[in-house]
């Protein structure tokens, strides 16, 4: 994508702001973006190990804008944006929820489509089967409103065979377990 | 399981692969990453972790309290690659798991709660894959993982985040960095998601022509087509180092520098780490082309371990720099001149 300002360089820098409730998204250059103010110079961090590195990944632009605003903290943890930008690092699951859409860009870049083509885990397995039972129970359930016996016989037997692959409990809380630090909405 | 040490046995296409690893990242759903975790709750995870395994007993694993050891055998450990460097600097609440043969281990408290890493010599990815596979598939059904349908299973860093699998080769390429193609081989593979660097200091010509291939990709990316990308290029890379040896062995000047690299191994009294990496990587070479027969190449890879400055000192002792570069020499004699008689 080409800048939206200079309309000649790759655009590289991607910014989203909201001003009164109206949110805006600019694509642009690191140049243009530092000629109208809209990035944050890391060139002040001495420290330049792995994690500034890919800290800087996530600078673009929106620390400066966001620290504007009300800082949204992540319930699971505790930090902001503002933090992942600076280390690179999430704080906990939750974080990858709580900035999905500030992180979207910077994990667009790092590994082009966003989409798990790997295994999953067990605790996704589990959710997937109870989908596929609402699902087929529904089917079921219209199928005998129909009267459709045929097919509802043959759901039936497709129930009987997700239900008996081996199931899991062992449903640990899903509240992540903060350790006093960084509680507060704000600040 | 032997207790016999992987990397003192000979494995596939040893000729020009060292070694073969596969790690997997992974976290527990309800705590902080390791950045934000407090050492109560990551000795928590250790527990939950090594319970998981205990109850399951299909490996036999060894739990090691990271924050018992000396720095000199934590630094042992990161040598033999069992640990990251970045493992050893801190090690309050971190513990690892390993077993016996030291080819699986976990690293508990890292940059992730849990990573599994699977060790092999030679060209493996396949049967590294396999194990790791399974160590997690246990760690899964005992624990809950963090893990997101969209993004994979969900790591401190982003850059991990999908598969959470890194697989890497050793390649021992003296005929490919000697011709100049390196920086050829490194933007051409860039371009497929992979990466090549020194394993012993970056830059174009690393201390004895040892390079890591890996995967860097791990979204939109199954782990059966990460695997095959990285083990149908590191086949190519193979094939291209055999091929730029045979002519290379031909030369002279090349065939005299491994012979005298054997002799100096076997009658030098003094000998700092730079030189006997390097020395060992002549003789390597010498070996998989056919010119020596003194030694192997699995004793030679086990050389390029035990002669590492904190292996010295946890094998003989060995207190001062001087100390371990005469103690050096000792080892590397015992090795290579048992194997003549």
């Amino acid at each position: 994508m080409l800048c939206e300002n200079c309309k000649k360089n790759t655009a590289t820098t991607y910014i989203k702001r909201t001003v009164n409730g109206s949110t805006q998204e600019y694509h642009l250059c690191g140049e243009c973006a530092k000629a109208l103010g809209m990035t944050n110079d890391f060139n002040g961090f001495m420290n330049f190990g792995v994690g500034s590195l890919f800290g800087s990944l996530f600078s673009d632009g929106l620390t400066g804008i966001e620290s504007q605003t009300m800082v949204k903290r992540c319930p699971g943890c505790g930090i902001s944006f503002d933090d992942i930008a600076r280390t690179g690092l999430c704080g906990c699951p939750q974080c990858y929820t709580t900035f999905y859409d500030q992180l979207l860009p910077t994990l667009s870049r790092i590994h082009g489509k966003l989409e798990h083509l790997g295994k999953v885990s067990k605790a996704t397995e589990e959710s997937v089967k109870e989908a596929k039972l609402k699902e087929l129970e529904a089917q079921l359930k219209q199928a005998v409103d129909e009267q459709r016996y045929e097919d509802a016989a043959k759901i039936r037997d497709e129930i009987a065979g997700v239900k008996s692959s081996p199931d899991d409990k062992d449903a640990e809380s899903k509240n992540i377990q903060n350790d006093g630090s960084a509680e507060g909405e704000n600040e | 399981m032997s207790e016999r040490k992987w990397y003192k046995s000979a494995g596939p296409c040893g000729d020009t692969v060292v070694s073969t690893r596969v790690r997997l990242a992974r976290n527990l759903d309800s705590y902080p990453f390791p950045c934000r975790i407090s050492e109560k709750q990551q000795a928590e995870i250790n527990q939950k972790v090594n319970d998981s395994l205990l109850c399951d007993g299909s490996f036999n694993f060894r739990y090691i309290d990271m924050s018992q050891l000396s720095d000199t055998e934590a630094m042992a450990m990161a040598e033999k690659r069992l640990v990251s460097p970045d493992f050893i600097k801190d090690r309050t609440a971190k513990a690892l798991i390993v077993s016996d043969d030291e080819t699986i281990s976990i690293m508990l408290g890292e940059e992730d709660h849990i990573r599994i890493q699977v060790m092999r010599p030679g060209f493996d990815l396949e049967e590294c894959y396999r194990v790791a596979d399974k160590v997690d598939r246990i760690l899964d059904a005992h624990l809950n993982y963090a893990f997101n349908e969209k993004l994979g299973f969900l790591t401190e860093c982003p850059t991990n985040l999908g598969t959470g699998l890194r697989a890497s080769v050793m390649m021992h390429l003296p005929a490919i960095q000697s011709a100049g193609l390196l920086n050829q081989i490194m933007t051409t593979i860039a371009k497929i998601g992979l990466t090549i660097r020194g394993t012993y200091g970056e830059g174009s010509s690393p201390l004895g022509a040892m390079y890591q291939i890996s995967n860097q990709v791990t979204l939109d990316i199954s782990e059966e087509s990460a695997i095959n990308n990285l083990k149908s290029i590191a086949t190519q890379i193979m094939e291209q180092e055999r091929s730029y040896r045979s002519t290379l062995i031909k030369n002279p000047a090349v065939e005299d520098k491994i012979y005298r690299a054997l002799g100096t191994l076997k009658y030098a009294r003094i000998m700092d780490t730079k030189e006997s990496i390097s020395l060992l990587s002549d003789v390597r070479l010498g070996v998989a082309c056919g010119l020596i027969s003194d030694t192997d190449i699995d004793t030679l890879t086990g050389l390029c371990i035990d002669t590492q400055p904190a292996n010295i000192t946890v094998i003989t002792g060995a207190a001062s720099s001087q100390e371990r570069d005469r103690q050096r020499t000792e080892i590397i004699r015992r090795a290579l001149c048992s194997k003549q008689a």
